[in-house]
C-alpha cells in the first residue's frame, strides 16, 4: 500500500519519548529488581493470606491463593519483557533480511517475498499462537514464536521500503559503478541507514508483543504456572471480580502502562529518525 | 484510459487475491493436518491393536493421500461442509455458522461504537489542533490503544455488572428468543470491543482530517466564503474518508481476533469460544475449519479494502 497509513502523533512531540522512556524504564527495574529482590517468594502459597486487602505485610495484598501481589508483578515484568525481546528479536531477525532482499534481489523475489507478507499478515499473532498452541501445546515459547513470526511482515515492510529509498542514493550508486557486491552494499550502506526505522519498528512491535503475551495468557496459551505473568494475574483476577475487583487492577495497569511506554517511545523515536517526517509540521 | 487502468488493477488484485485464498487453505491444512499426526492414534490411544487404528483411519477417511483428503475438504468449504469431528463426530460445518452468526453481532457492534466514538472525536482533535482539547483527545486516544479490549472488558464489567448492577457480566440471549436481553448482554461486549478500536481509529482520523485541512481545495473553498465547518464537511471529510475506510476494514481483521479473546471475558457462544474449546478438546479438525473462517474473512476484507481503495481514490488508480 503507498499511502500513507501512519497517524500523526506530533501534538506530542519530545514528551513522548521522555513518557515512553519512562514508562519503559520502569518496566526493565522492575524486572531487573525481581531477580534481586521481591517482597515474597512470588509462586509462594500462604492459605492463611487468601484475598488479603493492601497492608504493610503486603503493599498490593495477596491473590486467592495468598501469593504476594507485587511480587507477582515485579516477576511478570520479566515475563513479559523476556516474550518481547524473544518475539520482536525473532521477527526481526527473520523481517529485516528478507526486507532487504526483496529491495535488492530480482523482481519477482521481491514480489514474491511481499505476496508471502501479505499472507503472513492475515494470520494475526493471536490466532497463530493459539494453532501452535493446538499443536505442540501452549507454552512460553509457542507464544514467542508465533509472535515473532506474526510481526515480521512489519519488519520485511519496513527493511524493504528503507533500502528502495537508500539504493536510489548517488552514494549507493557510486559503490554499485565502483563494482562492490551486494552485500557489502547491503551490510556497509543499507543496514546503518535504516537502523533508525528499525528501531522505532521494534519498540511499536514490543508494545504488540505485550498486548499478545498478556491476552495469550489471559486464555491460557501463553505463559504456564506457575510462572507469574501479568495476562494469567488478569484472569485469574477475573474470577473474583465480585470479591476482589481491586485484583484485576494491577495486573491491568501493568500491562497498559508497559504498552503504553513502548508506543510512545516507538512515537518518540519516529520522531528522531523518520526523514519521510523531518521539517513536516 | 483510467478506467482500463482501473480494471487491470481489479483484474490483477482478484488474481492475487484468489491465489492467497489457495495457498492460506494449503498452509492451514497442512498445519493442522500434516504437523499434528495421526488422528486415528490420537483417538484410540496408545494401547490400540493395528487393526483398530487402520479401520478408525478408514472411517475418518484419513488413510487417504494427503493431496486427497486436501481436495475433499476445500471443496466442501464454500458449502460449509467442514467435515465431521474425530473427537465428537458432530459435522463442524453447522456449529461454525451458529457460532460466526453471533461473532458477527459482536464485531459489527464493536465497529459501531469504534465509529460513533472515532468520527466525532478525531475531526474535533484534528480541528482543535495544538489547542488543550485537541491534546486531550489526542492523549485519549494514546491510552485507549494501550488498554487491550478483554481488560477492557473487565473493567467496564467491574463498573457497570458488579458495581452497578445495571448490566449482565455475561452470557448470551439469540435476538429472536428476547431482543432485550439481548441488548443488554451486547452493551458491555461490544463497548469492550468497540472503545479501544474507536481508540486507535481517533487517531488515523484525525490524522486524515488535518491532512485535508492543510490542501489548497480547503483554502479555496474558504476563500469563496464558506466557514471553516462547511467547508470541512462539504469537500473535507469525503477525501479524509480514502484512508478511514483503509484503517476500518483493516480493523474489521483485529476485531475479529478480539472478539475471540473477548468471547472469552463474557462467557459468549461465538467463534472465539468454539476455537478454544477445540483446542481444549485436541478437536484439531474442528480448530482447522474456525482458523479458516477467521484467516478467509481477514482475506476478504483486505480485499474489499483493496478494491475500494482503487476505485475511490483517483491518484492511486495507478499505484502498485
Amino acid at each position: 500500500m503507498t499511502a500513507q497509513l501512519t497517524p500523526s502523533t506530533r501534538a506530542w512531540g519530545p514528551p513522548a519519548l521522555v513518557v515512553g522512556a519512562v514508562l519503559v524504564g520502569l518496566v526493565v527495574a522492575a524486572a531487573l529488581l525481581s531477580f534481586v529482590w521481591t517482597p515474597y517468594d512470588a509462586v509462594q502459597i500462604d492459605p492463611a493470606a487468601r484475598i488479603a486487602p493492601p497492608s504493610s505485610a503486603h503493599w498490593l495484598g495477596t491473590d486467592r491463593f495468598g501469593r504476594d501481589v507485587l511480587s507477582q508483578l515485579l516477576v511478570g515484568a520479566r515475563t513479559t519483557l523476556f516474550v518481547g525481546v524473544i518475539a520482536v528479536g525473532l521477527a526481526g531477525v527473520i523481517g529485516t533480511p528478507l526486507g532487504i532482499l526483496a529491495a535488492m534481489g530480482p523482481r519477482w523475489l521481491g514480489e514474491l517475498l511481499m505476496r508471502t507478507s501479505d499472507l503472513v499478515l492475515a494470520f494475526p499473532a493471536l490466532l497463530l499462537a493459539i494453532m501452535f498452541g493446538a499443536v505442540y501445546g501452549p507454552s512460553t515459547l509457542t507464544a514467542m514464536v508465533a509472535i515473532g513470526i506474526a510481526t515480521a511482515p512489519s519488519f520485511a515492510r519496513l527493511a524493504r521500503s528503507g533500502a528502495l529509498q537508500v539504493l536510489a542514493t548517488e552514494y549507493v550508486l557510486a559503490a554499485r559503478a565502483a563494482g562492490r557486491p551486494r552485500t557489502a552494499i547491503a551490510v556497509r550502506h543499507v543496514l546503518p541507514n535504516i537502523a533508525g526505522l528499525l528501531l522505532v519498528q521494534a519498540s511499536v512491535s514490543f508494545a504488540i508483543a505485550v498486548l499478545a503475551e498478556a491476552a495469550l495468557s489471559f486464555l491460557g496459551f501463553g505463559t504456564r504456572p506457575p510462572t507469574p505473568s501479568w495476562g494469567r494475574m488478569l484472569q485469574e483476577a477475573q474470577q473474583l471480580l465480585y470479591t476482589a475487583p481491586e485484583l484485576s487492577l494491577w495486573p491491568g495497569l501493568a500491562i497498559a502502562l508497559a504498552v503504553l511506554g513502548f508506543n510512545l517511545l516507538g512515537d518518540g523515536l519516529r520522531d528522531r529518525f523518520d526523514p519521510r517526517l523531518a521539517g513536516r509540521r | 484510459m483510467g478506467a482500463l487502468t482501473v480494471l487491470l488493477q481489479l483484474v490483477r488484485r482478484t488474481a492475487v487475491f484468489a491465489v492467497s485464498l489457495v495457498v492460506a487453505s494449503v498452509v492451514v491444512f497442512a498445519f493442522m493436518t500434516v504437523l499434528p499426526g495421526d488422528p486415528a492414534r490420537v483417538a484410540l490411544g496408545i494401547n490400540a491393536t493395528e487393526e483398530a487404528v487402520a479401520a478408525t483411519r478408514a472411517a475418518f477417511g484419513t488413510d487417504r493421500p494427503l493431496v486427497v483428503q486436501y481436495l475433499d475438504w476445500v471443496s466442501g468449504l464454500p458449502s460449509g461442509d467442514f467435515g465431521r469431528s474425530y473427537v465428537t463426530e458432530v459435522d463442524i460445518g453447522p456449529q461454525i455458522i451458529d457460532r460466526l452468526l453471533v461473532t458477527t453481532w459482536l464485531v459489527l457492534s464493536g465497529m459501531a461504537v469504534a465509529l460513533l466514538v472515532a468520527l466525532p472525536l478525531g475531526v474535533l482533535a484534528a480541528v482543535r489542533h495544538r489547542r488543550p482539547s485537541g491534546t486531550l483527545i489526542s492523549a485519549f486516544s494514546q491510552v485507549g490503544v494501550a488498554v487491550p479490549s478483554f481488560l477492557a472488558g473487565i473493567l467496564l464489567v467491574t463498573v457497570f455488572a458488579v458495581r452497578l448492577g445495571w448490566l449482565p457480566s455475561g452470557g448470551w440471549t439469540p435476538p429472536a428468543q428476547d431482543p432485550v436481553a439481548f441488548l443488554s448482554m451486547l452493551v458491555l461486549p461490544a463497548l469492550a470491543l468497540g472503545l479501544v478500536q474507536g481508540a486507535v481509529l481517533t487517531r488515523y482520523v484525525r490524522s486524515a482530517v488535518l491532512d485535508v485541512l492543510r490542501e489548497d481545495y480547503l483554502r479555496t473553498a474558504r476563500s469563496k466564503g464558506l466557514t471553516p465547518g462547511r467547508a470541512l464537511v462539504r469537500h473535507g471529510l469525503r477525501n479524509a474518508a480514502v484512508p478511514v475506510v483503509t484503517v476500518l476494514g483493516l480493523q474489521l481483521s483485529t476485531l475479529l481476533i478480539g472478539a475471540v479473546v473477548v468471547e472469552r471475558v463474557f462467557v459468549i457462544p461465538g467463534l472465539g469460544s468454539l476455537l478454544l474449546d477445540g483446542v481444549a478438546n485436541r478437536d484439531l479438525l474442528l480448530v482447522q475449519g474456525v482458523v479458516i473462517v477467521l484467516v478467509l474473512a481477514v482475506l476478504v476484507v483486505n480485499f474489499l479494502v483493496d478494491v475500494a481503495y482503487t476505485v475511490l481514490d483517483p491518484r492511486l488508480r495507478r499505484a502498485a
